[in-house]
């Protein structure tokens, strides 16, 4: 367990000596939003009808754009090939990579978020459960997001890439997190669809770190 | 715990035992594939009695139908030979599950096309945003993400190693997905053929569905041996069998 804490301590540490890297997906996800009214139409009646559906597609986009980060760096400079031959378990160094990762993007995302649904007129009600939604769905985008960088981490041309392996995986997390917001804003009961992220959550949680391990022995020994 | 595998399951294992049975094996594939294809067909698209409702245009699930389900079945090929791969070190298994990949790519857009001929008269519209539409897309996307993966590697058995535990990572989302996207929206007619029930259609015209679902399992055995064949000639170039094999020709 406090080799987790210490590994979480060393990314979170990492990441706070680069802020640059906390702060580009929020400015993404906010830019990303602001397309919208600016594309589609200015009228509110449309655009809270967009609101759920775009503030999770930026949501996403957001994460997908930092994921190529989570074990880029340390793959550079050869402390993942070390983390690799250590004694310490690789299960627990991933999570706390993922842990990390959603720390700096999804929680913050999930944070802001009330501020992009004030820009695009979502409906009061469908606030809180908007912030819910993304607090339940975004560990889960960086467990499968983490897949996708654990595969092309040994990869010069990763970016491209990660997009085409993870978007795929993102369906279900969309489907559910703005179908919350939708009944959220319609002010119908949203514990089916918080239960069913939930249930993605925990799935995610119990097999993707299988997978983000073999996919990082693979990405390492090429 | 040892597990002991039967023998013929080792021997899969050595490419030039995998060349020289398929060398026997893939003109009798071929050849039923031809025929019961031709048959299917010539009975289905010709024969078949007319639907009361769609006409003339049901007529396109003799391919629809039997491209839809190999699409499906070819991910699921791909992965088990992907994990086989992994658990087993497995050479030949690799090769399999890469030669599985475009097949199965282009059985999907096949299916979607022919899903898109048969929408608009039916349905007035060339797409829509239905439940099996949309994880046949998915699917593809699948495919698409396995055939970068394994080409974006230079070294090749990283790539099929990078590739598997991308088939098996999709295999394990591909439930979840079919189910959250048929909550989501549905409008497509249910399954032609499910193995528990009888189906609804009548014999006259399902009977030339089955054939053809047949034939089209045995081409695309055939097209994965000729695949797969040609793979292992690639990648066992340095082998003595394979120079004597030139040699001979």
């Amino acid at each position: 367990m406090s080799f987790l804490v210490a590994a979480i301590r060393r990314d979170l540490l990492l990441a706070f000596r680069r802020r640059n890297d906390i702060v580009n997906p929020l400015a993404f996800f906010l830019m990303v939003g602001v397309m919208f009214p600016l594309g589609v139409s200015p009228e509110a009646s449309v655009l809270s009808a967009l609101a759920p559906g775009v503030i999770w597609v930026a949501a996403l986009l957001a994460c997908l754009l930092s994921v190529d980060g989570i074990f880029r760096t340390d793959f550079d400079d050869g402390s993942l090939e070390q983390m690799l031959v250590s004694p310490q378990s690789l299960h627990q160094l991933v999570m706390a990579k993922v842990i990390c990762h959603w720390l700096i993007s999804g929680f913050c995302l999930a944070m802001i978020s009330p501020l992009l649904a004030m820009m695009l007129f979502l409906p009061g009600e469908g606030v809180m459960p908007l912030v819910l939604s993304l607090l339940l769905g975004t560990p889960a985008l960086s467990m499968f997001g983490a897949i996708g960088a654990a595969l092309t981490v040994g990869l010069r041309k990763g970016g491209v890439l990660i997009a085409l392996l993870v978007l795929p995986l993102y369906i279900p997390v969309l489907i559910f997190g703005s179908g919350t917001v939708q009944a959220g804003a319609m002010g119908l009961p949203i514990a089916g669809y918080l239960a069913l992220l939930g249930a993605i959550l925990v799935f995610s949680t119990l097999l993707s770190p299988f997978a983000i391990v073999a996919a990082l022995k693979i990405s390492v020994r090429s | 715990m040892k597990i002991k595998m039967p023998r013929w399951f080792y021997q899969l294992a050595s490419p030039r035992w995998f060349y020289d049975i398929t060398s026997m094996l893939l003109p009798w594939f071929s050849m039923i594939a031809l025929i019961l294809m031709i048959t299917g067909a010539v009975w289905g698209l010709v024969f078949a009695p007319e639907d009361y409702q769609q006409g003339n245009s049901y007529r396109i699930i003799y391919i629809h139908v039997p491209t839809a389900i190999l699409a499906q079945s070819c991910y699921m090929l791909m992965a088990v030979a992907g994990g086989i791969g992994l658990v087993w070190k497995m050479k030949m298994a690799h090769v399999v599950a890469k030669a599985c990949a475009p097949i199965g790519a282009s059985m999907a857009v096949l299916a979607l096309a022919t899903g898109a001929i048969w929408g608009k008269p039916t349905w007035g519209a060339w797409w829509v945003w239905d439940a099996r539409l949309t994880s046949m897309l998915v699917l593809l996307f699948l495919y698409i993400g396995v055939i970068a993966l394994t080409s974006a590697f230079e070294h090749v058995a990283s790539g099929d190693k990078a590739a598997a535990v991308l088939a098996l990572v999709g295999v394990v989302n591909i439930p979840i997905i079919k189910y959250s996207v048929e909550w989501w929206n549905t409008l497509h007619q249910g399954a032609t053929f499910t193995l528990t029930e009888k189906p609804a259609m009548p014999p006259e015209m399902w009977m030339p569905l089955l054939i053809m679902v047949i034939g089209f399992y045995c081409f695309f055995g055939a097209i994965l041996m000729s695949r797969a064949r040609t793979e292992v000639l690639q990648r066992e170039s340095r082998a003595d069998w394979v120079k004597s094999l030139v040699e001979q020709s």
